[in-house]
């Protein structure tokens, strides 16, 4: 069964310590398309068991009014993701996230539990999906086995804290460090038809140096960004949001495709430009962004 | 559930609980201390007598000290507590009896 | 009595008092009264100095007894020392029964939970008390009942003579042997005097306390020797780090800027923001981010203010010095850059009288466009209570809140929906303290509610895009997150009033009384 909502706008996907009450009450006021509630790195190790329970009630009776919820487990090799994806996908999250990743087998390994999860708890049977974060050289290596390791998958994520300390290198600001790793991230997911997040920007006082990072991102081609703070919001929807231009030529090109069509033409011009086919994605996706970013007041 | 030694999970944090449980005298016995007493004192009782009874204790000291968390939060503090003073856990049963 | 803003003030507390319940903003509009004015003891003679050894002198010299009135300010803010200096002296006299009638009184003043509680003081009267005071007026411990004035509606206590001050002390940062008083050039500045005048205009006996001595004239005088019976030098009337803190750095939480961003939004639609616009605004990190982002547009639409008021920050003094606004009128000063920006000759003194008093001949309040203020609750009548916290203990101070929200054309109040598991927006305000009618607009970090009765304000934002709700459905998403928050228990007994700010009754506040759950 293919998941309608895989596909849907992620931007932004925010982090939150989902042992803090006061960060995950409310955080969709701040319009983000994604939370990521933590269970790993942000729960001190003598606090993720409290964190279950914070982050189960969480789910059930929070609304987080159209946000995805997305769990980050703990890595498979600590005592503590079984517990995590039974407590999750009993909670209703939408996705989990897996750290670390190296191999489909581990994508396999949490599949397997969160369907006997689903079965356990009365979850409809694949409802939770699954993302991936890519943390290590070899991750990067078999990005594109793990974006095809499974139907839930909706995307891959780099994590550049790890991922650069693996190169032996580290975060340097300027994005040289993770050329490598972004290039083969974002390949992989597009040849796999999976989406791909960058790695978030800790420098809060450096909004200048993260708008950047954001654009080159969004050049590059990827579908959002992990962010650690409501901040980093408005830059990255700002810079996804296509411009009013944009937007006039993708309506004009998506309604002379379908115009067209049914007079049986492949190849005419909008504005000068030679369009066929081929254009008809990509101007669907312009208005679906933006849609989602409230700009767009066409009846598309 | 049965209460087997003193435990406590939650911060003093804004918007958290602190719950402390130890075993009781045959009864449950709370004591609560918050902000917004006057607004959700009832309110907060209540949770914590429904989260005690879902998890099968009646016999436990509990006193919470409260920064005006939401409910999903006393609950979670409470039954935190209650599972570490158990020793329990894995294999929860998350919202099941 | 049920008054206007739909409160219960109980007849006992009506003939106690001698007041009206609050009748609407305008009840008085047009009210002709005479002034009551100070005895005087006139200085003919050249000895050239009123200058007295200490405090205890002074006292004796103003003839203190049992059952007086005295005046202070609170220009000093946390770190004023005056009061507690005075009234430690006066303690130790073992003189009783005196009413405080202070522009407010704070943390710094928790000493005179001590005076409450042996008799001492007896009555208060201010503008709100936070810290311990409140505490203890809330738990009934003054004998009399405290009275809470707004800042306009101090002035006109004062000026209709339903106070008189007997002895007013004066904390003055430089003051000279004559008595010419003025907030800075010392060690202790506050810049401005603002809400003395009306105390040094009209008590009988005017007192200036100084660390700082200098010589003769201390000139341009903000309170003028012509009315100063007696100078005091002491050691350090206050606590300068407490006086005027260093700028408060714009805040980077993103809730707030959210909210600050809305009032932006919403001001620079409205048709009052036009060149030669006026603005006040708070010292809350909300307020202070919406000042900084409506400079930014005012610059690129070439948008001037004409003047803008009030307890003043840095960001309103930064408007100055970069040209976008006309004049600042100053009644208090929140920082150093406003302290410092005093001097500036397009920075006005002005009395609080000027200010907010709504018995006179008309105050600034009455020219403003817009207020932004913030408030502990809103209620779905758009009353705002701003002085009793939400475990019914006095914790706030009316300030110029009332009378800037009757005087603005367009009074934006900004609050977080949830303060904790408290909601801004509910039912019923626990005490009203400014009523609905002066209200136009709420902020939340959840929406914004237009008040029903500016239909010209709903009208103009018909096609701007920002999250309005209604009051009601603000409520109902607090009530829907948090519950809905049972009533706050109070004893029946009155402990104080919240006045209005043309001297009806707007509110009691009642003793606080122990929780106790429900069927227990």
């Amino acid at each position: 069964m293919i998941n309608l909502v895989k596909k849907r706008l992620r931007r932004t996907m925010m982090f939150l310590n989902a042992q803090k009450p006061g960060l995950i009450k409310d955080p969709y006021i701040y319009k983000p398309d994604s939370i990521i509630l933590d269970l790993e790195d942000a729960v001190a190790e003598n606090q993720k068991d409290a964190a279950r329970f914070s982050l189960y009630h969480a789910l059930k009776e929070i609304d987080y009014r159209g946000c995805e919820r997305v769990v980050r487990i703990n890595g498979l090799d600590t005592p503590y993701w079984l517990e995590d994806i039974r407590c999750a996908v009993a909670g209703g999250c939408d996705s989990i996230r897996i750290p670390k990743t190296e191999c489909p087998k581990e994508i396999h390994r949490v599949e397997e539990e969160i369907i006997k999860a689903e079965k356990d708890f009365g979850i409809p049977e694949g409802r939770t999906l699954i993302m991936a974060a890519i943390e290590s050289a070899r991750g990067v290596m078999k990005a594109l086995d793990i974006c095809e390791a499974s139907d839930r998958l909706f995307g891959i994520a780099l994590s550049g804290g790890d991922y650069t300390k693996d190169l032996q290198t580290h975060i340097t600001g300027t994005g040289i460090e993770l050329m490598g790793a972004r290039q083969n991230l974002i390949i992989a997911a597009r040849a796999a038809k999976v989406q791909c997040f960058d790695t978030v920007y800790t420098n809060l006082d450096d909004m200048e140096g993260f708008r950047k990072d954001v654009e080159n991102i969004h050049l590059m081609g990827f579908d959002g960004k992990s962010i650690v703070n409501p901040r980093q919001i408005p830059v990255v929807h700002d810079i996804f949001t296509p411009s009013g231009k944009d937007i006039i030529f993708a309506e004009k090109v998506v309604k002379e495709i379908e115009e067209k069509k049914k007079l049986g033409i492949g190849v005419f011009t909008v504005d000068g430009k030679m369009i066929d086919i081929a254009f008809y994605d990509g101007a669907r996706r312009t208005i679906e962004l933006a849609k989602a970013s409230g700009v767009y007041k066409g009846d598309l | 559930m049965e209460i087997e030694r003193p435990a406590m999970a939650g911060t003093l944090e804004s918007s958290d609980c602190q719950v402390t449980v130890e075993p009781g005298d045959g009864r449950i016995d709370l004591t609560l201390e918050s902000a917004v007493i006057n607004q959700f004192g009832n309110q907060i009782r209540k949770v914590v007598f429904e989260t005690l009874n879902q998890l099968g204790v009646d016999n436990i000291k509990i006193s919470i000290v409260d920064k005006g968390a939401l409910d999903c939060t006393i609950k979670a503090r409470v039954e935190g507590a209650v599972s570490r003073s158990a020793d329990h856990f894995v294999n929860t049963l998350w919202g099941g009896v | 009595m049920i008054n206007a803003v739909g409160r219960e003030i109980p007849e006992e507390i009506l003939k106690q008092t001698g007041k009206e319940p609050f009748k609407g903003n305008h009840y008085f509009d047009g009210y002709e009264y005479k002034k009551d004015g100070p005895s005087t003891r006139c200085v003919i003679n050249s000895q050239g100095s009123k200058l007295v050894e200490n405090i205890h002198e002074v006292l004796v010299k103003c003839g203190i007894q049992d059952g007086m009135t005295l005046g202070f300010h609170h220009h000093f803010r946390d770190g004023d020392y005056v009061v507690n200096m005075v009234m430690e002296e006066i303690h130790n006299m073992g003189i009783k029964d005196l009413t405080i009638c202070a522009s407010s009184l704070g943390k710094a003043h928790d000493k005179l939970v001590e005076y409450i509680e042996d008799g001492t003081i007896t009555n208060i009267q201010s503008s709100g008390v936070r810290g311990k005071i409140g505490r203890a007026i809330s738990e009934g411990k003054l004998r009399g009942l405290a009275v809470m004035r707004s800042h306009g509606g101090r002035v006109r206590a004062i000026e209709t003579g339903e106070v008189r001050i007997d002895i007013a002390f004066i904390g003055s940062p430089t003051c000279d042997d004559y008595g010419n008083c003025r907030g800075i050039g010392g060690k202790s500045d506050c810049g401005v005097l603002s809400y003395s005048m009306v105390d040094a205009d009209y008590a009988d006996k005017v007192v200036a306390v100084t660390d700082c001595l200098v010589p003769f004239p201390n000139f341009p005088a903000h309170i003028s020797m012509t009315k100063v019976d007696y100078v005091v030098v002491v050691d350090q009337i206050g606590n300068p780090d407490k006086i005027a803190t260093g700028a408060a750095k714009p805040t980077t939480d993103m809730r707030k800027l959210m909210m600050a961003d809305y009032c932006t939004q919403f001001v620079v639609n409205t048709p009052y923001f036009k060149d030669g616009f006026s603005y006040q605004t708070g010292v809350g990190g909300a307020s202070i981010a919406s000042t900084i982002s409506l400079a930014k547009i005012m610059k690129e639409r070439n948008i001037r203010m004409k003047f803008g008021v009030g307890g003043l920050t840095k960001p309103m003094c930064d408007l100055l010095e970069n040209g976008q606004v006309d004049a600042l009128l100053d009644t208090q000063d929140f920082d150093l850059n406003a302290v410092e920006s005093v001097i500036n000759p397009k920075h006005f003194r002005i009395s609080a009288g000027e200010y907010a008093d709504p018995f006179n001949k008309g105050a600034v309040v009455n020219k403003l466009d817009f207020v932004i203020l913030a408030a502990l609750e809103v209620d779905v009548n758009f009353n705002c209570n701003v002085v009793v916290g939400s475990d019914g203990i006095i914790t706030g101070a009316q300030g110029g809140h009332p009378d800037t929200a009757a005087g603005a054309k367009c009074t934006i109040v900004i609050a977080p929906l949830l303060q904790g598991r408290i909601p801004a927006i509910c039912t019923d305000v626990t005490t009203v303290t400014t009523p609905g009618e002066s209200i136009d607009v709420v902020i939340t970090d959840y929406g914004i509610a237009i008040n029903p009765r500016r239909q010209d304000l709903i009208d103009s934002m018909k096609n701007v895009d920002l999250p309005f709700k209604t009051i009601e459905e603000l409520r109902d998403i607090a009530y829907s997150i948090v519950g809905e928050p049972e009533r706050v228990q109070f004893d029946d007994k009155v402990v104080g009033i919240i006045e209005s700010r043309d001297g009806t009754i707007m509110d009691v506040v009642r003793k606080i009384k122990n929780f106790e759950f429900s069927g227990e």
